[in-house]
């Protein structure tokens, strides 16, 4: 289930649409949030851009190589777009799987693909009024390869 | 049926062309190279699409490099690397 919104969501509302009747051990989510300091100090808002078609298919891939890759049930994929204060949340992956090692792995691989792969793009609205699109991280770059090379 | 390909600008890129979207005709054996080689004759501030090695290119939808040819009615995208999560 993959879902793109303006709007907030809820986690434990999102993590119960996870839960199943029996098959699942664990439940594994992450949750992003807007934070005051990334590329800019003084963030007071995130705005975030995606490319409407792509990004769902994108996640849709993801979620496949995460499915052969470990022994997962159900996965939630929610991120938002538009403009978003600080504090608030940004994105949620959640996944089922029998055993807790395979969903906190497949959780946090499609969290590290979804930010190399997934055509978002982050713009920081710093206090001062002006605006600055936040550049890939190589971090996040070595995170996204080191999943395809392990 | 239309001989062009609809190319897309994302992010900083749409912010600097000022552009979210336009057609260029092509013919056999259009590569994305030759697309992004017509923009940047234009001049400033098309220039700065040629070498910027940091553009990625999607061909409907789907991650592509400059050497993929495009056909008349495909969706070409070209936005900075992605930043989202």
């Amino acid at each position: 289930m993959i879902r793109i919104q303006t709007e907030d969501f809820e986690i434990g509302r999102e993590t119960d649409a996870l839960a199943d009747d029996g098959q699942s051990g664990a439940i594994a989510t992450f949750t992003g949030l807007v934070r005051a300091s990334g590329d800019r100090q003084d963030v007071r808002a995130l705005f975030l851009e995606h490319y409407p078609g792509m990004t769902e298919s994108v996640i849709e891939d993801l979620i496949a190589q995460a499915s052969e890759r470990w022994s997962i049930n159900a996965v939630r994929v929610i991120h938002r777009v538009g403009e978003l204060a600080l504090g608030e949340r940004i994105v949620f992956v959640g996944v089922t799987s029998a055993h807790r090692g395979d969903a906190f792995a497949a959780c946090e691989f499609l969290m590290d693909a979804l930010k190399t792969s997934a055509p978002f793009w982050k713009k920081e609205i710093t206090a001062d009024g002006t605006s600055h699109w936040v550049e890939q991280k190589d971090s996040d770059r070595r995170k996204a390869d080191d999943w395809q090379a392990g | 049926m239309s001989n062009t390909v609809t190319i897309k600008f994302f992010a900083r890129l749409r912010e600097t062309l000022d552009t979210d979207s336009l057609d260029l005709p092509v013919e056999s054996g259009t590569t994305v190279a030759d697309l992004i080689r017509t923009l940047a004759s234009r001049g400033s501030p098309w220039d700065t699409l040629d070498g910027d090695r940091s553009v990625m290119i999607a061909v409907n939808q789907t991650m592509a490099r400059p050497s993929q040819p495009v056909s008349a009615g495909d969706e070409v995208a070209l936005f900075p690397p992605v930043t989202g999560g």
